[in-house]
Parts: structure tokens; C-alpha cells; sequence
């Protein structure tokens, strides 16, 4: 038997037929739902009159329009029409369909990425899909995680498949270990910078080295996160011991007889010893540096030791163009320090950093501090009701408190601004989110994209600040 | 889906890398329970002046007459130009949706996120692959006084400017074959039923804890 990818493991175990020329329908095992994503999809199933193929593969929740802000009257409550009517629309589709859906009052309701794996809805070997592109988080946990659109949101419910082309495979290996103070959010900027947001296009990603292995699994579920902001559907990690570890006693993990079986399932999703990849990528962990975002894609970032750099020294056209347009639109001039830009908004939180661990380190750079004069808002945002609850068992939730930051409800909240948490235009931010696309999170807002520890940093120092 | 069908039509120049969905339909209109009525929102931000809003009349907003889409040029354009990494970020399937909506039928670009593209071939939108000079000589003609026109021709995988060389391009043969055909993926799939079904029975007793 050759040697196969992990990738290879997860793509076959899942083939339920291939035509000649490659086009295969591969079976998904989680489907994750949100509400801005579906209601089409569930709008198609009626009008076809189809029902869901295995409704208890379904897992649903509302998070992109909830808002953050005291919310316990209930979704008739939130002010905004159009977004309520989208929360309603989940509810009623939920029940009409019989999907499990964590309602927004649920103590359970989060970020989709984020309660899949603490539900221990996530689990390795899995097919994940749902119609938002983080979906790659849940590779963290060894599963082929991916984002899909409506009309294959659509399809999983009808079919529990989706028509799929096997993607080529890399290799991203951050070797050696990193400094104190980096973390997977620095890794995978770094790693972003290195092959570009379209390096990974076409490819399925799987993280290896000493510095991944040596992450926790909230990390490898920050890195695996941004694998899309590198073009790539999907990333993922192998399994390991702490994958395990993590995974069990999970209210959706396997139980009994069924968990030791599983558990030696899990212990082969690895990459065999001289399997072939079509493209490697080699990093030195040591030499990653905290990452700070100047521009307006996450490709566009350096070292917070560094200055924003210069278009005049690219020497391609349409990339110095871009660096231009970039630089207008973020306010900032060639040659300045990254230490010297000042923000006026700091967001904690999304898919991407507002899990436990990311409070933790938030917190540990908060702790006795006071948010400086020139920040408006600083938000904390925790990815779920059961983070939340665990950071405030932690008194995580007064530290942040009393040094001035407001301590906010779940969801997606200003990672993309479709609730009413939002940069103003001209506004600039140190985000922990995933994006710092044009308008991302505000119309004119201005997004660095930075850990949790020195998005807590920023808010302290009201500049960036090298930790 | 309707069928692709051979057209030709007017070519609108977007001279920008790494255009993201957020860009193609800026996030407060995704809160709509529709697939349509997303193309006066296409590309919002740009291409108009103000901040736009859902429920808004588009008719009345201030245009940025420096936005491509509003160069008296290509009115009607339903061939839409662009460059590397195209439709990257959110896998927002409204992106396609708005194209679709505004009338483009064809994007041309040197390469696209993965998602994005996937999700044009689901609502009838071509996306072509083409290498970048070629595209760069497509931006030189689409930019001059008068728009470049262009003839789609899906069966036989070519782009047709006036008597030039017709340019050849590659497409997926089953995706080809979809939107030749207008074919519903669900439909095609559900011919695989029992397929499904043996696949489940089979990986059920492999991995029952998948099933539970």
C-alpha cells in the first residue's frame, strides 16, 4: 500500500463515487448553519419539496447578526428589522426542518467555528461543511474542513454530498519553536506573508512542523482558521494525542465501546512516512515575529518591529498599485514604524481568536491596566455562552472590566459588522479577527490584523507595541 | 438554471488584484432571505458616493463617476474584466448572485478563490481562466474610447474579439456540460441514491459513532 496524505485519508474515507475525469460526490458528516448563508438554501428545499437527508448531521446556531449588547428579551427584541428577520428566518427553518439549532438565549449559542469543536460536534476524520469559508478551523481537530455557498448549503441538506474535485495537497512546515509571545495567530500571518492569500488557491493545507505540534488546539484552531485568508478551503493539522485529549468527554463525542474504536480510527489520521506532497512550504518558527496587518489584504503584514513598507520598492506594477491603494486607504505613510501607528478601536473576539485561551492571554496583558485616553471602544467578544461562562469562573470577565474594556454577549459582532458593533469611517483598529479587507468592519474603517495579546497590548498602550 | 448560451457583450475593465467578496456585496445587504434584487448593491462601496443601506432607493444615491461600472462606456457590460484572486474572502454566494443580478454572465480573470468560482458555476456565471498577458492585452483593448466587445462561445471554449485569433480557454468538462444544459446539481446527484445509501450503511459500521 503507497503512502498516503492525511489528506488522501480524509478525501477517500469519504468517496461515494468518482466519475473518470476526476469529478467525485464525497459524503459530509457535520453540516454547520448559520442564518445569513441558509435561508435561500432552506427556501430551495421547499420549493423542490425535499426535506433534509439526515437531519441529525446538522448543527445550527445564529451568530453573524445577534447582537452583543444586553439581549436577554430575545431575538424579538434586536432592534435592527433586517437582521432580526434573518435570526427568525434559522428559528422557524430549525424547527420547521427539525435541526437542532442553539437559539440565541441558549447558554450554548456561539460562533459557529467555535461551539462545533467544544460541543465536540467536530470531531477528527469528519467531513465539515457549512456555508461560511472559516469553516477550515475545524481541520484543526484532523477533520477536511471547508467552506461552501448557498447552493451547496443547499445540496448537503438535500443529499448529505457535495460534487467535489480532489484539491492538490501542501505541505506548511513551521519548524523549530517559537519565541514566547508568538502565537498561532503570528504563525499563520507569517505564513500568509510568505506564500501570499492566493498561495494556497487550489490546495488543501496541512500544517506540520515542531511549532504546530506544539500548539495547543485553540491554536491549531486559529491557524487552520486563516488557511482560507491564504486562498486554501481547507486546512488541517493530523491527529495527535492532544486532539484526543481534547475531543473527549465533549458532549457530541463518542461514548463507551464506540469511543476506544473511534480512538483508533483517530490515531491513523496522519501523513505516512514518504507520502508525497505537491508543493511544500518550509518556515523557521524562530524567526516569526508578533505580526501586525498595514494594509487592506492579510498578505499585506510585518513584523511589529518593522515599518510599513514602501511601493516604490515593489517592482511589480499591479502588487505596488495595490500597496498604494492600500496605503490611502489605511491613512499610513511608507516608513513608519509599526510601533508609532495609534488605533482608536480594539476588538477581542471571531472565529478566528475568542476562545478561551485567547481571553486568557488577553487577560494576562490587561490585568491591573487601564485602556489608554485615546481609545473609544475596546470589546471583548467571546466566541461562545460557554467561553463566556468559563472566562467569567476565571474572573477573566473583571479584569477586562476594570481596565476599561466592555465585556460583550457572543457572536460575530465586528469581524465583519453586520450587527451594530462597527468602525466608523476613518477609524482605525487592532483587531483579532481574520480581515482587514475594505469596509470589513465598518464602511471606511481601518483594520490591523493582530493577536489577542497585542490586540490587548494596543488598547493599554493605545499604539502597538512590541511584547 | 438556464442554459449558457453563445453571446456577445460589452467588456468592463476592473483594474484591481484580490477584489473580495465583501467588496463584490458589502455585508448589510447579505442580510436579505432572497437570491435576488442584489445587483443595484453590486460593488456599493465603490460605486456609490454615499453609505448604502438595505431598503434604500439606488436610484437616487450619488454615483463616483471614477468607478468603472459607472463609465457611460459599459452600460450593459455583461462580460466583467478582473484580475488575479479574484472573488476572494467570504464564501458569500450573494458575490455570484449580484454579478448575476447586475447581468454579467461571463467574469474573465488570470485566477479566482476557490470558493467564489465554485459558487459562479452554480447560478450560470462563466468564470474564464486566462494567463495574464493575455489578460493584460484584454485590459489595454477594454480601457480605449470605445468598449471591446466580445463573444462568448461556451461549446467551443473560446473568447471571440472581431476577426482576431479566437482565444481558447480550459473549462471543468462537467461543469461545462451543467451550464451548457442548465443542469441542477441536487437533481444529478439524487440519481446516486442508492449509492448514498450503501456508502452509509457501509461507514456506519465502520465509524457508528458517526451516525449517532
Amino acid at each position: 500500500m503507497s503512502a498516503k496524505t492525511l489528506y488522501d485519508k480524509l478525501w477517500e474515507s469519504h468517496l461515494v463515487r468518482t466519475d473518470e475525469d476526476g469529478t467525485a460526490l464525497i459524503y459530509i458528516d457535520r453540516h454547520l448553519v448559520h442564518e445569513v448563508t441558509s435561508p435561500q438554501a432552506f427556501e430551495g428545499l421547499r420549493l423542490a419539496g425535499r426535506k433534509p437527508w439526515r437531519t441529525n448531521a446538522n448543527l445550527a446556531t445564529p451568530d453573524h447578526n445577534v447582537p452583543t449588547t444586553e439581549r436577554s428579551g430575545g431575538v424579538s427584541t434586536i432592534a435592527d428589522p433586517v437582521s432580526r428577520l434573518q435570526v427568525e428566518t434559522l428559528d422557524q427553518n430549525c424547527r420547521d426542518f427539525a435541526i437542532t439549532e442553539f437559539e440565541m438565549l441558549d447558554p450554548r449559542q456561539g460562533i459557529v467555528h467555535v461551539i462545533g469543536p467544544e460541543q465536540g460536534a467536530t470531531l477528527p476524520g469528519m467531513t465539515v461543511v457549512c456555508g461560511d469559508s472559516h469553516t477550515s478551523t475545524h481541520g484543526a481537530m484532523g477533520a477536511l474542513a471547508f467552506g461552501i455557498g448557498t447552493s451547496e448549503v443547499e445540496h448537503v441538506l438535500a443529499t448529505q454530498c457535495l460534487i467535489q474535485k480532489k484539491s492538490k495537497s501542501m505541505q506548511v512546515r513551521v519548524d523549530g519553536q517559537v519565541a514566547p509571545g508568538v502565537t498561532a495567530k503570528d504563525i499563520v500571518l507569517a505564513i500568509i506573508a510568505k506564500i501570499g492569500t492566493a498561495g494556497g488557491t487550489g490546495y488543501a493545507i496541512e500544517f506540520a512542523g515542531d511549532a504546530i505540534e506544539a500548539l495547543s488546539i485553540e491554536g491549531r484552531l486559529t491557524l487552520c482558521n486563516m488557511a482560507i485568508e491564504a486562498g486554501a478551503r481547507a486546512g488541517f493539522v493530523a491527529v495527535d494525542q492532544k486532539t484526543i485529549d481534547y475531543v473527549k468527554g465533549r458532549p457530541y463525542a463518542p461514548k463507551g465501546e464506540d469511543w476506544n474504536k473511534a480512538v483508533a480510527y483517530w490515531q491513523t489520521l496522519h501523513t505516512d512516512p514518504g507520502a508525497e506532497f505537491d508543493n511544500v512550504v518550509t518556515l523557521d518558527g524562530a524567526a516569526i515575529k508578533p505580526q501586525v496587518t498595514w494594509g487592506t489584504s492579510p498578505e499585506m503584514v510585518v513584523g511589529v518591529d518593522q515599518a510599513v513598507p514602501d511601493p516604490a520598492a515593489e517592482t511589480d506594477k499591479v502588487k505596488a498599485d495595490g500597496m498604494r491603494r492600500a496605503l490611502e486607504y489605511m491613512g499610513l505613510e511608507a516608513g513608519t514604524p509599526i510601533r508609532d501607528i495609534t488605533v482608536d478601536k480594539v476588538f477581542i473576539g471571531s472565529c478566528t481568536n475568542s476562545r478561551i485561551e485567547d481571553l486568557r492571554s488577553a487577560a494576562e496583558v490587561a490585568k491591573g491596566q487601564q485602556v489608554a485616553s485615546n481609545i473609544k471602544l475596546a470589546l471583548i467578544v467571546a466566541g461562545s455562552g460557554l467561553v463566556k461562562a468559563q472566562a467569567e469562573k476565571e474572573g477573566l470577565d473583571r479584569i477586562f472590566v476594570e481596565a476599561g474594556f466592555e465585556w460583550r454577549e457572543p457572536g460575530c459582532s465586528m469581524c465583519l459588522a453586520m450587527n451594530a458593533d462597527r468602525l466608523e469611517p476613518g477609524e482605525r483598529c487592532a483587531s483579532t479577527s481574520n480581515r482587514n479587507f475594505e469596509g470589513r468592519q465598518g464602511q471606511g474603517g481601518r483594520t490591523h490584523l493582530v493577536s489577542p495579546a497585542m490586540a490587548a497590548a494596543a488598547a493599554i498602550h493605545g499604539h502597538f507595541v512590541e511584547i | 438554471m438556464e442554459k449558457f448560451e453563445t453571446f456577445t457583450g460589452t467588456v468592463c475593465p476592473l483594474d484591481r488584484s484580490n477584489v473580495d467578496t465583501d467588496a463584490i456585496i458589502p455585508k448589510q445587504f447579505l442580510k436579505s432571505i432572497k437570491r435576488s434584487g442584489f445587483g443595484p448593491n453590486l460593488f456599493d462601496e465603490w460605486r456609490y458616493l454615499d453609505h448604502g443601506e438595505p431598503g434604500m432607493d439606488n436610484s437616487k444615491r450619488p454615483l463616483n463617476p471614477d468607478f468603472v461600472l459607472n463609465d457611460p462606456r459599459y452600460q450593459g457590460a455583461q462580460v466583467l474584466l478582473a484580475r488575479e484572486n479574484f472573488g476572494c474572502g467570504s464564501s458569500r454566494e450573494h458575490a455570484p448572485w449580484a454579478l448575476d443580478d447586475y447581468g454579467f454572465r461571463v467574469v474573465i480573470a488570470p485566477s479566482y478563490a476557490d470558493i467564489f468560482f465554485n459558487n459562479c458555476f452554480k447560478n450560470g456565471i462563466l468564470p474564464v481562466v486566462l494567463d495574464e498577458k493575455i489578460v493584460d492585452e484584454l485590459f489595454a483593448q477594454a480601457t480605449r474610447e470605445q468598449a471591446l466587445s466580445l463573444t462568448v462561445d461556451l461549446q467551443q471554449q473560446q473568447l471571440v474579439v472581431g476577426d482576431a485569433e479566437p482565444i481558447p480557454f480550459e473549462v471543468d468538462p462537467f461543469r461545462k456540460h451543467c451550464l451548457l444544459n442548465g443542469l441542477d446539481d441536487i437533481g444529478l446527484t439524487l440519481q446516486h441514491v442508492d449509492l448514498i445509501k450503501a456508502y452509509e450503511a457501509r461507514r456506519a459500521d465502520e465509524a457508528p459513532w458517526l451516525f449517532s
